[in-house]
């Protein structure tokens, strides 16, 4: 079975494995029935199933499987330490478990975890043992200068390790932007110019911005994108200058996810919605749009999705892509599969849960 | 000893987790006591501060604790104290 062969959602109400079955998909697997799971994936160096959990009463979880969910392990999540302080006189606590990013292959045992209010943790030793990052806590803009947006505290949704140098690691915070450390985490650096926050009195400040996903092109690893609340921002020097590549007068503006082809950096993927204020399907009508230039002209891709009385948003985890392959899910529990790069779409089902995350298995 | 009744919700997590006496001097005290024989539970109930999580309730009677941030209401060997959850939640 290749690595297209198999999804895993986090949903509102639990983890699920979905498969190919023949010329169709099938959901082989639903763990934690009726918990929220922000985020779930597979880490390939280590064939572990991780999934974040979101309860209503106990609050955040971790739990991981070492045989794609049939058993699951609770351990203990990462913890602020004591006297931590979103602001000052302010207790920090873990309020969110965003996003699990994989350290770098050189680095067979690190995770990163990125939450609310703000704070990046690590393991080193594959979830033992987890370490607040203080050079991006104690980062000076932190506590005056970064604030929520959705949540009720700062978060991080995107870390990134850059594969030529796994000391090089940058972060996507709602709502600071996008900061970058060049020595491993021991000090970080906001690098956010050329990105417009229009809810900002300055749109040109350096830290305040609302990057809603980040993600780089694997075999072009300067070429990073992201969903950005006021528009989608390219670059192509490693995240030192971005630019605006939204669609003049089309629906390719405002959303969440961004997919970038592991291949040619200038391909990407968004999932459009209307603005910031109407946080709905553009004209009642759900569409993927494509570039393949970088971002000058998108193609609103359509077939195959509903294009009347739809409401759907996709989140920044719930796009992804593997070859040809690529899967999303919405908030109104739709999921949909395309094997030709976004030309046309399978609908795996209209009745899930509201999807958070969807994440292929990674090829090992 | 103060006589503990917990949510029936708590025993997905907990299977072996039952109504019991435990000996305390506030709630503070009865959370720690309580992890001691279900390690892991004080999680469910308190976040790292030690504060009571959002949507937990603790009752001492059918009053409702008055100190969630550091559980200082104090307990008695005649208390009955119930580890609830609060409603939250769709």
């Amino acid at each position: 079975m290749s690595s297209n062969d198999t999804l895993i959602l986090g949903t509102r109400k639990g983890t699920m494995i979905l498969r190919r079955n023949g010329g169709g998909w099938n959901v082989a697997q639903h763990s934690h029935h009726g918990i929220p799971i922000p985020y779930a994936f597979l880490d390939r160096r280590t064939g572990r199933l991780w999934a974040s959990q979101n309860h209503g009463h106990w609050s955040q979880k971790l739990v991981y499987s070492t045989d794609m969910g049939e058993n699951w392990t609770e351990i203990e999540a990462p913890k602020y330490p004591e006297g931590s302080e979103i602001k000052d006189g302010l207790p920090a606590t873990t309020g969110l478990l965003w996003v699990i990013s994989p350290g770098a292959d050189d680095q067979p045992s690190r995770l990163y975890f990125g939450t609310e209010p703000g704070g990046l943790f690590e393991t080193n030793d594959g979830g033992e043992t987890f370490e607040l990052n203080m050079g991006l806590w104690d980062q000076p803009s932190r506590k005056d200068q970064w604030f929520g947006g959705g949540l009720d505290h700062p978060a991080i949704h995107s870390v990134w390790v850059d594969p030529r140098d796994s000391r090089r690691v940058l972060v996507g915070i709602s709502c600071a932007g996008v900061y970058e450390s060049l020595d491993d985490g021991a000090t970080w650096a906001p690098q956010n110019k050329g990105l417009k926050a229009d809810f900002l009195p300055d749109p040109d400040a350096e830290v305040g911005h609302d990057p809603h996903f980040l993600m780089a092109c694997a075999g072009q690893p300067d070429k990073l994108w992201q969903q950005n609340h006021c528009g989608i921002f390219r670059t192509v020097d490693g995240a030192r200058t971005w630019t605006k590549v939204s669609e003049e007068g089309g629906p390719a503006h405002f959303g969440f996810a961004v997919s970038v082809d592991p291949v040619d950096g200038d391909v990407a993927w968004v999932v459009p919605a209307i603005s910031d204020e109407i946080r709905m399907a553009v004209n009642g009508a759900l569409c993927v749009s494509r570039t393949e230039d970088g971002g000058k002209t998108w193609k609103a891709q359509r077939k195959g999705l509903p294009q009347e009385n739809c409401y759907d948003v996709t989140f920044r985890h719930a796009l992804d892509q593997c070859g040809d392959t690529l899967a999303f899910g919405t908030t109104t529990g739709n999921v949909f599969v395309s094997d030709d790069r976004g030309d046309s779409w399978t609908t795996l089902g209209h009745n899930f849960p509201p999807v958070y995350s969807v994440r292929f298995v990674p090829s090992s | 000893m103060a006589h503990v009744r917990f949510t029936s919700a708590l025993n997905r997590y907990f299977p072996k987790l039952e109504d019991a006496h435990f000996e305390a001097s506030s709630v503070a005290e009865l959370i720690r006591v309580v992890d001691l024989k279900h390690p892991g539970l004080a999680d469910y109930i308190v976040d790292e501060r030690g504060a009571l999580r959002k949507h937990v309730n603790v009752f001492i009677g059918d009053r409702l604790v008055t100190d969630r941030v550091k559980l200082m209401d104090e307990i008695d060997s005649d208390s009955r104290v119930c580890i609830f959850q609060a409603l939250s939640g769709g």
